[in-house]
């Protein structure tokens, strides 16, 4: 596989054959114009004929151009596989940025996709990062997966542009955009009849691989696949089709990876073992742009965030986005409700309180820091301190509050 | 292109081959039609007129031109439509891979087994009529311009079915609809081949060949026109692409 069957010649007109497969189609067309010509007895009033037939097996000389052969390049060479390892969310590598060196895998400007009177996605604009772990949210309906076909080139914007893996997104770049990404749907729609290797030998020749075999091996050793090699996709359970999904997202080395909702219907661990697939492309730098409404995935896994509702919400780190809608929050408990509160909580620092139960104070501070002369204000009150600690916000209370403004707005 | 061409009919007979109900179906209704004519066919006596024996073995070869008609439909319609319902056109779409390629590769594969039962068919009867009829009914059947018709004839007119079917295939919204549509479409190429097994169209070498070649050029058309029948937007969301969008022009920001 991967192998053309014909070559175009240096000088001249037309393939030569570089393959046995090449070499017999050569040989049966000649048969067949031999034995036509003998069949017919050729005479000078037969010559339109002749050159008929000559002319049709032209076209067809034509249409049996295979690729050139390129050898193995340091940019299209495989990266070595890494086997998934346990999450470390704590260790995050720096979230990668674009510069002069290393263009935006994603630029997205102003894209709208309508579908007659619906608008399903409304000027939406983003730059991703290469290299960077993108996590695209929202609600049911929000438009993700339309963004997400839009991007493959499957769906033609209606208005905008973008520029994926570094090729403008124009209908005639369809092909070249999609030899450098790879996408994996919410189903990963598999050949069931097939086993594991038949799919993915399946599109190394629609990527027209070469190498193909090698590349299939890799792939399935980067999920955890290999001993499902010879399996029927049918007899997988959903987690394995998933992975497989995922392995042949990987065979083509694609510079970024679209992953639409990849845990959705997963259990819990079959998804914590997506996780793991995601944090192994992480590492091995590959751009990933992760369509989930699973918060707490995107929270650990993304590096930064988008949250669309038609439109985008807004974009940017998780913790970021938090800092930006939520106001900073101290929970200060005590062993007994303060006497006197409000002149404890007189400290510079502390823009407003409330207690939300008898003795549980909410304080809205400009900075963490203010915890040490909170402290210092209660013990000087005498007040038992049983915790100060920051609120924390999660990304869901970020999406809600988001989505439920939508809701609000549309009401 | 043959690569992939080639991979999308490895794909293709591979399915065929863990499903044989599809394949091993399409060869009984012929069977069954065959039996009749082929019984006639061996208890007309060496004395019967020539008029007769033609007109049986016009049926005869009407029937087998008939094959290659009513068999790739099933597969061609499947094609799309059924890939669409499974939900593997979607990452199929995603490959770099043209609809000219993915289409000539699924009618690759719809072609292989329909042609290879209709000839053998085909030459299992006639070799059967060859030995075991009359001598004046085995002068008919391996009349030379009748054997070239069938051999020409057969693949050419698969091929027309196939594409038709195809056609239908990446408009139709359900499998169902789309192989009972292609059927129906591929009747009109029954009164080609029966103006030729009736011999209203009397067969001749140069004949033959002539209108194989317009039947091939008719292929190659169909094959371009369903080609740009396939839309990727309409397959994935069931609307039509706007092709009169208008694209801002491509990104050039300051980094």
């Amino acid at each position: 596989m991967g192998r053309p069957w014909f070559r175009r010649r240096s000088l001249g007109f037309g393939w030569r054959p570089v393959s046995w497969q090449g070499w017999a189609i050569t040989l049966l067309a000649a048969a067949l114009v031999i034995g036509v010509l003998a069949l017919l007895h050729a005479s000078p009033d037969r010559i339109p004929l002749v050159i008929l037939i000559v002319a049709a097996y032209a076209v067809v000389a034509l249409l049996t151009g295979g690729r050139h052969a390129e050898p193995a390049t340091a940019a299209s060479a495989p990266l070595p596989v890494e086997q998934p390892r346990p999450p470390a969310p704590t260790a995050r590598r720096p979230r990668p940025t674009t510069s002069h060196s290393h263009p935006p895998a994603l630029m997205v400007e102003r894209l709208t996709k309508r579908f007659g009177e619906r608008v399903a996605v409304a000027d939406v604009s983003f730059d991703v990062a290469a290299g960077e772990v993108f996590g695209f949210l929202g609600p049911n309906g929000a438009g993700k997966t339309t963004t997400v076909r839009m991007l493959a080139t499957l769906i033609a914007p209606t208005s905008g542009s973008a520029v994926v893996a570094g090729i403008p997104l124009q209908p005639e770049n369809g092909i070249e955009i999609r030899e450098r990404i790879a996408v994996m749907p919410e189903n990963p729609g598999l050949y069931l009849r097939l086993t594991v290797t038949e799919n993915l030998e399946f599109f190394a020749g629609l990527f027209g691989l070469p190498w193909a075999e090698e590349r299939i091996a890799r792939a399935l050793a980067a999920v955890n696949l290999t001993g499902r090699a010879n399996d029927l996709c049918g007899s997988l359970s959903k987690g394995l089709r998933q992975r497989v999904g995922l392995a042949r997202a990987l065979l083509s080395d694609p510079a970024i990876v679209f992953l639409d909702e990849p845990t959705s219907g997963l259990d819990p661990v079959a998804s914590r073992e997506v996780h793991e697939l995601i944090d192994g492309l992480r590492d091995r730098r590959v751009t990933v742009f992760l369509t989930t409404h699973r918060l707490e995935e995107a929270e650990r896994l993304c590096d930064r965030v988008a949250i669309l509702n038609t439109s985008l919400r807004t974009i940017g780190r998780p913790d970021e986005l938090r800092d930006r809608l939520f106001t900073k929050i101290l929970v200060v408990r005590t062993a007994a409700p303060l006497a006197f509160p409000e002149q404890v909580f007189a400290v510079a620092g502390v823009e407003s309180w409330r207690s939300d139960s008898r003795s549980t104070y909410m304080l809205t501070v400009t900075d963490p820091g203010t915890a040490a002369p909170v402290t210092r204000a209660l013990v000087a009150a005498g007040a038992d301190v049983l915790s100060i600690a920051e609120a924390r916000h999660s990304l869901e209370d970020v999406y809600l509050e988001l989505v439920d403004e939508d809701v609000e707005a549309r009401q | 292109m043959l690569d992939r061409v080639g991979a999308v009919m490895r794909k293709e007979v591979r399915e065929f081959r863990r499903n044989r109900f599809v394949v091993g179906t399409m060869a009984v209704l012929p069977l069954v039609f065959l039996v009749t004519p082929l019984v006639t066919l061996f208890r007309i006596p060496d004395s019967a007129s020539g008029a007769a024996v033609r007109s049986a073995v016009g049926t005869l070869s009407l029937l087998m031109l008939i094959v290659p008609i009513v068999i790739p439909p099933v597969i061609a319609a499947y094609s799309v439509v059924g890939e669409r319902d499974q939900g593997t056109l979607e990452p199929v779409l995603t490959a770099p891979v043209r609809a000219s390629e993915l289409l000539l590769g699924k009618a690759a594969a719809a072609f292989v087994p329909s042609v290879t039962i209709a000839y053998l068919l085909y030459f299992a009867t006639a070799i059967s009529l060859r030995f075991g009829a009359a001598h004046s009914v085995s002068a008919v059947v391996w009349h030379t311009p009748q054997l070239l018709a069938q051999v020409l004839f057969t693949p050419l007119l698969a091929l027309w079915a196939i594409w038709v079917g195809i056609g239908i295939s990446t408009r139709a919204g359900d499998v169902r609809v789309a192989q009972q549509l292609a059927t129906l479409a591929s009747l009109p190429l029954l009164a080609f081949t029966s103006l030729i097994s009736f011999q209203l169209i009397k067969p001749s070498v140069p004949l033959a060949i002539g209108l194989a070649l317009a039947l091939l050029a008719a292929d190659i058309v169909a094959w371009r026109v369903v080609s740009q029948l396939f839309d990727r937007e309409r397959l994935i969301t069931g609307t039509r692409a706007d092709h009169g969008r208008v694209l801002a022009p491509p990104l050039h920001r300051p980094s």
